[in-house]
């Protein structure tokens, strides 16, 4: 679909694409500005991570998704529609904004029941996403006794509820124990492969770079970058060569004369070097009479062009006014 | 219940970039009942151990102070002379029914009661998990206003009927109770009663207003109980102000006997500010909802 078409309104129900766009979306407190003119659209079938440092707008972005707060400018739509026009909300966004969002003395059977009684849910799904999340058994005892990542379980549980095409989660990994992440990792996958449209926040790009298709990058509330995973991985500039050799020393010391930024010892008998090319350190080697045994070109990480756009834009952020 | 229907996609679906959406999602949602929303209400208030321990002790509190107040006539009456024991059936007997510490400590309960349940969630952050859920805020509101009152109204009305049952009990011990049918004993179980929802919905305004509890319960106890005991009857100010007041107001309701005063109250009047405060408090908390950032 075009970017265009999504943005047509009143286009009867069941006939618009489920997802979420945002249109120059800005929301400024007072003189500060936590959002600013935010567009991107996060598309149904597809894990889509929301990542940005922590202050970044990512949260202030996900309320004004589901209408907790107006924005000052701009609109956002999900299906097409603002979602503070719908009378019901569950069954068309499940949203997980923060685990402690839940009264601790309420149990968590009694928090579900409540929320599906509101949206006309019946009651068997209750136990139905109780069971899927895997907190039957803790059901009945007050949300106060829960740890973090039970709390989480059980707004992602709530998420779940209304079967909804449309999933936001805010820093869902929170609390979680590697078991957790793992489930979790596979809860949005298979969510997104039954063609919902799931949009996840996080700070770190190493929860993201195993589940998203799709990633909105923000700083500073600013748009840094919307675009797939592959994409985003070939932003980064500040690849690493690894040389394996028996005289690390030796050579370490010829490449930082050289104009490496970098060459720390990588285990034994290796180097990881950055400034240099592979091509240059084998000839330095080379007029040095130093042994090689290899030489790997290793591409930035994910985390590393994540680190480097987002640090960029707190630099321009200081002195630039754009 | 929702269901969706997986849709083949049609070429105007079509996902752009590496992966091509197969299926699309239809929402097939039943028709939003206000009823639905006061179950869910209902099933919030219960579901909290300190509603049920705040509505028994309260209620016990309630009822042993009227207790207390027949019991010590009880215990008075050979000492009472005739003046007194000529018709203390109609009047004291019925002030006994529920006596004004008694109805002060209604008010502070249900007003507690009426906060709770919209502090309690702003205080959680559970206000955002109700207000995803139903982004109709004003009708889930309204439903809130609803399930409140009518519990507390419930409330009102047991220990309304238990404070009359056991006070009149104790006085018939000295053939001075009142009974049901008497003229006047209606309307004081009906204005105790209905004092609960009244104070319990202006509870709930200022809660909504304010949103932190202890700042909330100042508040709540000031206009509730401080206001209308501190405001004299003497100048006209006052006495209006102190006649829009809903403790004074049910004050005039159970004085059967109304002595007059310079600035005189009527029944029909007393009737009206209970009206006036319940609507007035839930339009507040209906409306004051609406435009907030959460």
């Amino acid at each position: 679909m075009s970017a265009g078409g999504g943005r047509r309104r009143g286009v009867a129900d069941g006939t618009v694409e489920r997802m979420i766009e945002t249109n120059a979306l800005t929301k400024r407190y007072g003189r500060t500005t936590a959002v600013s003119d935010l567009t991107f659209t996060v598309r149904p079938g597809r894990v889509t991570g929301f990542l940005g440092p922590n202050g970044a707008g990512k949260s202030t972005t996900l309320r004004l998704l589901l209408g907790l707060q107006t924005p000052t400018s701009g609109e956002v739509t999900i299906d097409g529609r603002p979602f503070r026009d719908r009378a019901r909300g569950l069954r068309h966004v499940g949203a997980l904004l923060d685990a402690h969002d839940v009264h601790g003395g309420r149990s968590g059977l009694a928090h579900l029941s409540a929320l599906a009684r509101s949206n006309r849910i019946p009651r068997h799904r209750v136990e139905e996403v109780l069971e899927e999340v895997g907190l039957s058994a803790v059901a009945r005892r007050r949300t106060a006794g829960y740890s973090l990542g039970m709390k989480q379980r059980l707004g992602i549980a709530a998420a779940l509820l209304g079967d909804p095409p449309v999933l936001l989660f805010d820093e869902p990994l929170n609390g979680l124990d590697p078991e957790g992440v793992k489930w979790i990792r596979g809860l949005f996958r298979r969510l997104a492969g039954e063609g919902r449209t799931v949009f996840v926040s996080s700070h770190l790009m190493s929860e993201m770079e195993h589940t998203a298709d799709d990633l909105v990058v923000v700083g500073r509330g600013e748009l840094l970058a919307a675009e797939s995973l592959a994409e985003f991985a070939a932003r980064g500039t500040r690849s690493s060569v690894t040389v394996r050799t028996p005289d690390a020393d030796a050579l370490a010391a010829v490449l930082m004369r050289q104009g490496a930024t970098g060459a720390d010892p990588d285990g034994d008998q290796a180097l990881m070097v950055t400034g240099l090319s592979a091509e240059r350190i084998g000839e330095l080697a080379f007029e040095h009479r130093l042994l090689l045994y290899g030489l790997t070109t290793r591409p930035a990480s994910l985390e590393e062009a994540f680190m480097e756009l987002t640090a960029s834009r707190v630099e321009f952020a200081g002195g630039d006014p754009r | 219940m929702s269901t969706f229907t997986p849709q083949a996609a049609s070429e105007s679906h079509t996902v752009t970039e590496m992966r091509t959406v197969t299926e699309l999602r239809t929402v097939t949602e039943p028709r939003a009942r206000f009823r639905d929303l006061v179950a869910a209400e209902w099933i919030k208030l219960w579901s909290l151990r300190s509603t049920r321990w705040v509505f028994a002790v309260g209620g016990l509190a309630v009822v042993a102070l009227n207790t207390n107040a027949a019991y010590r006539d009880y215990r008075a009456w050979p000492a009472f002379g005739e003046a007194t024991r000529d018709g203390f059936d109609r009047t004291g007997a019925l002030r006994d029914a529920f006596t004004n510490m008694a109805a002060m400590n209604l008010i502070l309960v249900v007003a507690a009661v009426g906060a709770v349940a919209v502090v309690g969630e702003y205080g959680t952050g559970l206000i955002r998990t109700t207000f995803a859920a139903v982004p109709a805020r004003r009708s889930l509101m309204a439903a809130k206003a609803a399930v409140v009152a009518g519990a507390t109204a419930g409330f009102g009305v047991i220990v309304a009927v238990v404070s009359f049952l056991v006070t009149q009990g104790i006085l018939a011990g000295r053939g001075a109770a009142a009974s049901i049918g008497d003229p006047g004993a209606l309307r004081v179980l009906a204005a105790s009663a209905l004092l609960a929802p009244v104070a319990a919905l202006t509870g709930m305004a200022l809660g909504t207003l304010i949103r932190h509890s202890a700042t909330t319960v100042v508040c709540a106890v000031l206009v509730l109980l401080m206001l209308p005991v501190g405001l004299g009857p003497d100048t006209h100010m006052t006495a209006v102000i102190d006649h829009a007041l809903p403790y004074s107001a049910w004050d005039r309701l159970v004085s059967i006997d109304h002595a007059p005063r310079s600035y005189p109250s009527t029944v029909g009047g007393a009737w009206a500010v209970y009206a006036v405060w319940a609507l007035a408090a839930a339009a507040a908390t209906v409306t004051a909802v609406h435009r907030r950032d959460h």
